[in-house]
Order: C-alpha cells, then sequence, then structure tokens
C-alpha cells in the first residue's frame, strides 16, 4: 500500500509539474501586452516602459517562470496586475462562491440523479424508465446557460422569489444560499441528468451479475437484491463520475457566474483573461489543476481500499 | 384580557402611522448597475474607464470638471487667472475642503499630484494631459501657480479629466483599494467581482449629494443586465449593452429609458500608410461605400448620431460634414476605377470585442463587398486589438470607438494608428493649442474637422449613444456622457 501511495505521489508531483509549465507558456505567448491595454490608447512610450518595469515584465521567461512557481509553493501567489492586490486575496474571495456553489450543485444532481437511475434501472422498458430515460435525453442535451435563463425569466422575472444574480456574502447564511440556488439549479441539471444513466446503466450490469443471480436464489425479491447488493456496487462508477464533475463544477461555471453575475473563480479567470492580467490567470488555472489531481489521486486511493488487486498490481 | 383590548387601537394606529411613514420618506440609496468593474480605483494609474465611471465627481475631483453637458466649470478650484502671456494659470482654491480621512486639501496637494502625474516613472495613461507643465509652485495654501511651456487652449479642459484629480500624499499608497478623495461621496466597500460601495461624505466642501448610499453593481453579460433591470434587482443601469431590449423598456411604465451620447466618435479608421489606402480617392471611395444609416440601424439599433468628420455633435463647435461621405456606392466604384483598382482590391478588417465593431463590421463588410473591395474580417480582443492594431499599425481597415473628450488633436500625430501625416494640419493644432480666444478657436475647429473630413482620413460613422434604463422616479443621472462618469452627486428620487 505504501508503495501504492508513493507511486501516485510521485505521479502527481510530475503532473503539476508539467501543468505548471504548459500553463505558463501558453499563457505567456497570448497576443496583447498587459502593459499597454492597462494603460490604454493614449499612453506614451516613457509611460509604458515604466509601467513595464513596475510589472517585471522586462525580467527573462525562465526567471518569470522560476519566480512564480518558488513563490506559489510558499503561499505567494503574486500581486495581480489589473486589481493590485494579492491573487491569494483575490481567490480567497471568489473560492468561497464557487466551491459553495459546485457543493450544492453537486448535491442537488445526486438527489435528483440517485433515486432517478434506481427506479429507472429497476423498472427497466417499463413507463417510469422511458420517462426518465427521455428527460435526462433532453437534459443531457440542453445547456445549462439555457437553463439558466429559463430559470431566471420564470423565478427572477415573473414570480420575483428569488434575485436575477449577485451574491449578498455569507454574512447571512439564507441569503447566500437562496442567491446560489437558481445557478446551482442550473449547473445540477445536466449532470443530474449524466448522473442518472450511469447509475441506471451501472445498476443494470450488476443486475446480471451472478452474485444478483445468487442472492435471488438465497430467496431474496428482485427490489431486495437490488437495494441490498446492486446499488452499493453500481456506486463505483459513480462516485468516479462524482469526483469529476466536481471538478468540472468547480472550474466550469464560467457562463453560469457570468449569467448570474457571480463572484467567482470562474468569473475572475474570464475578467482576468480579458484584462490579460497574467498572473491571475495561471495562478487560479494553476490552483484548479492542482484541485483537479488531488481528486484524481484521492479516487486513485479510495479504489486502492476497495480494489486489493490494484495495490498488488503497483 | 381588557388589558389586550385597550392596547389594540393604539397598536394598530401605531402600525399604520409607521406604515404611512415609511411610505412617505423617499428611497435614499441607489443601485447603479455599469456594464465594467474597476480593475482598481486609482484614477491616475491607468486607462481603465470603468474607474471613472464610479469615481469621478462622486469620490474625486479636480481643479476644474465636466458637467453634464460637456462644458468645463471650476471644481477645488474656486477661480483662476491666467497671465498675458497664456503662461501662468494661477488656482485659488476653495476654503475648508478636506479629505475623506480628514486630511485638508491645499495647494501642496495639488502641487504633489500634478507633479506625480508628469514625473518620469508616473503611470498616468493620459501621460500627455500635463505634457506642457513646466512648473507648479505653491504660492500660499489656497493657491498654486501652474506654468506652461507654451500657451495651451485646452489647459483648464484637460484638468477636468479624471487622470487629473486631486490626491493627497497621505492616502496615496493604497489608493488602488481604498481611494481617498474630496468628492460628495466616500467610498466605502468594495466587493471584488460584485459591488462597490459609496456612502454621502457629510462634511462635504460643497452643495451635499441627495443620497445617503449608492451601490455600484458590475453586470457584463447583456442577458443578465436584462434580467437584473427586470427583476427590480438594480435601480439603474448605465450603459445597457442590449439595445435591442430598450423598447421593452420604454413599454413598460415602471422603467425610464434614457439615451445619451457619449464623447466615442466610432470610425471606420483605415491605415493611411498601407496602400492603397494612402490614395486619397480609394479612402473616398471607401467613405461612400458605407451606409452608415444602415450600419447604426444594424449594429445599435438606431441608437447612434451620423457623423461627418472627428467631432462630436453636442459640441457647440461642430461641423455638420456628413454631405461629404453621402453613401454612394456608384460614385465609389468610379473613385475606384480613377484610383487604379477596377477590379477592386482586398484589405483586412480588424475589429475589437464591443457590439458596434462586430456587429458594424458584418455590415461594412458587405457594404465594401459591393463596390469590389474585399474586407477579411477578423476578431481580436482588446489586448490583442492594442498590439496588432494601435501599437502595431498592423492593419487596413478597423473600427474603433474614439471615447476620449476632444481628441482630434491624434490627427496631428502622424505616429497615431491610422498615421495621417499632414503638415497643415499639424501646423492648425499648434496654432489651436497656442489659441485662448473663444472664437478664433471655432475657427480653428471648424477648419480642422473640415481638412479631415475632405481628406477622408477615416470612413465617420457615428458618435456611440449611452442608453440609460432607470426606474421611474429617478432624477438627475446624466443623459449624455462628456466623460465616462456615473455621477451621482446631483441624483435624486421624487416620490
Amino acid at each position: 500500500m505504501i508503495r501504492y501511495i508513493a507511486s501516485r505521489l510521485l505521479s502527481l508531483t510530475l503532473s503539476l509539474i508539467a501543468a505548471s509549465i504548459v500553463i505558463f507558456a501558453v499563457i505567456e505567448v497570448i497576443p496583447g501586452d498587459p502593459a499597454s491595454f492597462m494603460l490604454g490608447v493614449n499612453a506614451r512610450a516613457d509611460t509604458l516602459a515604466a509601467l513595464r518595469e513596475q510589472m517585471g515584465l522586462n525580467d527573462p521567461l525562465p526567471l518569470r517562470y522560476f519566480n512564480w512557481v518558488t513563490g506559489m509553493l510558499t503561499g505567494d501567489f503574486g500581486t495581480s496586475w489589473t486589481y493590485k492586490t494579492p491573487v491569494a486575496d483575490l481567490v480567497n474571495d471568489r473560492i468561497w462562491v464557487s466551491l459553495p456553489l459546485a457543493i450544492y450543485a453537486l448535491f442537488i444532481s445526486t438527489i435528483i440523479a440517485f433515486p432517478a437511475g434506481i427506479i429507472a434501472a429497476s423498472r427497466r422498458g417499463g413507463m417510469g424508465d422511458v420517462s426518465i430515460m427521455g428527460a435526462t435525453q433532453l437534459g443531457v442535451a440542453i445547456p445549462n446557460f439555457w437553463f439558466a435563463m429559463i430559470l431566471v425569466l420564470i423565478f427572477a422575472i415573473k414570480l420575483r422569489w428569488f434575485s436575477a444574480g449577485g451574491f449578498p456574502g455569507w454574512d447571512n447564511p439564507f441569503l447566500a444560499l437562496k442567491s446560489l440556488t437558481l445557478p446551482a439549479v442550473a449547473l445540477a441539471l445536466p449532470q443530474a441528468a449524466i448522473l442518472a444513466r450511469i447509475m441506471r446503466s451501472s445498476l443494470l450490469d450488476n443486475l446480471g451479475e451472478d452474485y444478483i443471480r445468487t442472492a435471488r436464489a438465497k430467496g431474496l425479491t428482485r427490489r431486495q437484491a437490488l437495494w441490498r447488493h446492486a446499488v452499493r456496487n453500481a456506486l463505483i462508477p459513480v462516485l468516479t463520475i462524482i469526483g469529476l464533475q466536481f471538478s468540472f463544477l468547480l472550474a466550469g461555471g464560467i457562463i453560469i457566474e457570468q449569467i448570474f453575475f457571480l463572484p467567482g473563480l470562474g468569473r475572475l479567470i474570464f475578467q482576468s483573461i480579458s484584462a490579460r492580467d497574467l498572473i491571475v490567470v495561471e495562478s487560479v488555472v494553476m490552483l484548479l489543476v492542482f484541485v483537479v489531481i488531488v481528486v484524481n489521486f484521492a479516487v486513485d486511493l479510495a479504489y486502492a481500499a476497495v480494489d486489493p488487486r490494484l495495490r498488488s498490481r503497483a | 384580557m381588557t388589558h389586550f383590548t385597550k392596547l389594540l387601537p393604539i397598536l394598530l394606529g401605531g402600525s399604520v402611522l409607521a406604515l404611512t411613514a415609511s411610505m412617505a420618506s423617499a428611497q435614499t440609496d441607489i443601485t447603479v448597475a455599469i456594464q465594467l468593474e474597476p480593475p482598481n480605483l486609482d484614477p491616475t494609474g491607468g486607462a481603465a474607464q470603468a474607474i471613472d465611471s464610479v469615481l469621478y465627481s462622486n469620490v474625486f475631483e479636480g481643479l476644474t470638471r465636466f458637467m453634464a453637458d460637456g462644458s468645463v466649470v471650476a471644481g477645488l478650484a474656486e477661480s483662476w487667472e491666467i497671465s498675458d502671456d497664456g503662461l501662468t494659470y494661477t488656482f485659488m482654491l476653495h476654503d475648508g475642503v478636506t479629505f475623506h480621512d480628514g486630511t485638508t486639501m491645499d495647494a501642496e496637494d495639488v502641487k504633489f499630484s500634478l507633479d506625480r502625474a508628469r514625473a518620469e516613472d508616473s503611470i498616468n495613461a493620459q501621460k500627455g494631459l500635463f505634457a506642457d507643465i513646466a512648473d507648479v509652485m505653491v504660492i500660499d495654501p489656497l493657491s498654486v501657480a501652474v506654468t506652461l511651456t507654451q500657451p495651451n487652449g485646452m489647459f483648464l479642459f484637460n484638468m477636468a479629466w479624471g487622470d487629473a484629480v486631486i490626491v493627497a500624499p497621505e492616502s496615496i499608497e493604497n489608493i488602488a483599494s481604498n481611494p481617498i478623495g474630496t468628492g460628495a461621496f466616500a467610498f466605502t466597500d468594495w466587493v471584488q467581482g460584485d459591488r462597490l460601495e459609496l456612502t454621502r461624505n457629510d462634511t462635504y466642501w460643497g452643495q451635499p449629494a441627495a443620497l445617503e448610499a449608492a451601490t455600484f453593481r458590475f453586470i457584463s453579460d447583456p442577458t443578465a443586465a436584462f434580467a437584473a433591470v427586470m427583476a427590480e434587482d438594480v435601480d439603474a443601469f448605465v450603459g445597457f449593452p442590449a439595445p435591442e431590449n430598450l423598447p421593452q423598456f420604454e413599454a413598460d411604465p415602471r422603467f425610464q429609458v434614457l439615451v445619451g451620447n457619449t464623447e466615442g466618435e466610432t470610425i471606420l479608421s483605415m491605415n493611411n500608410k498601407m496602400p492603397p489606402f494612402d490614395n486619397v480617392l480609394v479612402r473616398q471611395a471607401v467613405s461612400l461605400a458605407i451606409d452608415r444609416q444602415a450600419i447604426i440601424d444594424g449594429a445599435m439599433f438606431g441608437y447612434g448620431t451620423p457623423i461627418g468628420t472627428h467631432f462630436a455633435p453636442h459640441n457647440p463647435d461642430y461641423v455638420d460634414l456628413i454631405a461629404n461621405s453621402t453613401y454612394n456606392p456608384e460614385r465609389a466604384r468610379e473613385l475606384l476605377t480613377e484610383a487604379g483598382f477596377a477590379d477592386g482590391f482586398a484589405t483586412t478588417l480588424k475589429l475589437p470585442p464591443p457590439s458596434y465593431a462586430r456587429r458594424g463590421g458584418e455590415i461594412i463588410a458587405s457594404q465594401l463587398r459591393a463596390v469590389g473591395i474585399t474586407a477579411e474580417i477578423s476578431n481580436l480582443e482588446w489586448a490583442q486589438w492594442i498590439e496588432e492594431v494601435f501599437t502595431g499599425k498592423d492593419f487596413g481597415l478597423s473600427i474603433v470607438s474614439h471615447t476620449e473628450p476632444m481628441d482630434i488633436g491624434i490627427y496631428a500625430n502622424p505616429e497615431y494608428y491610422f498615421q495621417y501625416d499632414n503638415a497643415e494640419f499639424q501646423a492648425l493644432m499648434v496654432t489651436l493649442n497656442a489659441t485662448t480666444d473663444p472664437a478664433t478657436r471655432s475657427d480653428l475647429l471648424a477648419k480642422a474637422q473640415t481638412t479631415i473630413s475632405e481628406d477622408y482620413v477615416n470612413g465617420y460613422l457615428f458618435q456611440l449613444a449611452v442608453p440609460t434604463v432607470a426606474k421611474a422616479g429617478l432624477n438627475g443621472l446624466w443623459l449624455d456622457q462628456p466623460t465616462a462618469a456615473v455621477d451621482l452627486t446631483g441624483v435624486t428620487w421624487s416620490q
């Protein structure tokens, strides 16, 4: 087990180093000089030169990469060029919107998907199955920003139950959760559709296995066999998908955050890219990569805990 | 029980009173949405217009200031004297002005602000405004003399810009996150990515604001903007990003729609150094091939005032030169033949992100195609546009709105991205800058407008409109935008 964890940790570290090089290289080659963007069209050459010097843009690339990486290792993500505040502070503010939003969406998606998948699988071919599969088909096909607009139209503009967007802060948790509800639902619906379909097919696979037949032979009804044995085993692929979905929800809420003007990480990346605030983009993307890699690492460990064969293979 | 029955009428009466009281008291705060969030809060250290949108006149003030109609009036300077040679401006400052942190605003602060803006390592985006200043001298705490290297008829105008506001050495270090000015509102809080809050400055030296508090929200997505106004999450949206929704707001009694002019001359810029645009006939042909009303209707849903030169139509010195480039595709084709391009030519049309450019670009490309000019469209982000088009001058055509006020002087700079090099025009601008007599200035400005219009330096399209959607009952918002400001000092609610 220790050897397994060590090998996973090594690959985690290598992935992070590779990611940092790729992110830095890709973002640095984006055309557009950050200094001239900040100073606009009336900037004079001497002003530009002064600002470039202040921003450290005149340093050679390898030095800038080195400074960036070593800074991050000590928790110093640098200072945003346009916001002129430490990137760590910016991220800290934004993550308390994006993280709860991702968890909220994942929660909604799971409580919809699990029952839907189980009902569909247990009534395979029946009306319930057909209608749930039809609904998930729609859910997979319709993009979440469209859901978002429909939700705003109905619940914010027509019914006035929710505000159309914005985030009041966590001082009042009820208001904060309320403001995250429409975005979470919009994010969750397509995810729920995917998850329900996977839940269903995974259950159906398990229902065809020998151990279910054994359980039935021992006198369990189909329903009992499904609940006691199949659901637990079917959860393994479902958990993998949930892990992936969490990473996606954390990073992928850009459009939803735009539509609901939420001050989250996605919107921060979006604003920073258009303002050429490269240091912010690099650091936030690196942070997201880190989260994804760590989540994968956790999933790997969970597999190993469940399946002893993996441990011996490593 | 008896106690309760006795109390009941009192209780009822009390609550009715309370209710009427709350109904009678007018709203004393405002939530204003704008599209872009300021990247930081230092108006003297970057070009972002959103900084001025939030802070100009509300938080920061200069020696002079713009009014809603674009005129320049006294600000922190109560009055001024100009020496006979036009070189020395002596400003007399208002007495008793304090910054929001309680420190006094005096001549030393003026000297500090102007010296800082023109310093060698200054990162003021409009450093050119201060280029003529030779010296700033404190005479006494309430008067300061600014000496220029040459007479500058624009000097008082220049001092009204957001980039020329007066700041204090005591608070300069944290100005980007904690702006301390002298304005009618003081900065209270900024939740980055979400909102910025101001509260009334009760020790303001001038007429205090009617509003007690103001919140700015930043909503860039047009769909979100529509939803926020419809759901009444915001009281006003200045610079509403979706003109197609305006008729719906106009028809809704809950809202009022104000469509004003900006200082933004939207032009089809041409690379005057790059063949074939170095040929005036070709430039004229391009200008005549464009149907500006079709562009205003198609790209801006009818909002925008046609222009025939690089000057704002609401300016008293504006000359109507639209007739110089009336839509005439037949004549455009003749001109192209005359210039040796009977079969037309191919060029690039590089577009920055705003919808006036992207939507307008499609229309212009098809209008140019009709006279034989193939314009290959490429969509650029702002940073890329500045690098490729503005700095790199690597373009044939582009569309952009020039939002700086009174910026006809850019035509005197042959290095400016459209690279118009006309010695006569340059001399004209030198004379204009040195002239302070209003009548002579008007004549010179008229001549300048005519020159660039007849030289077809660029295709002149329209003055960019700024639509504001506000709740009914809100008064005092600026209709026009002489500078990118959402000045709330005169805003009131009527009940």
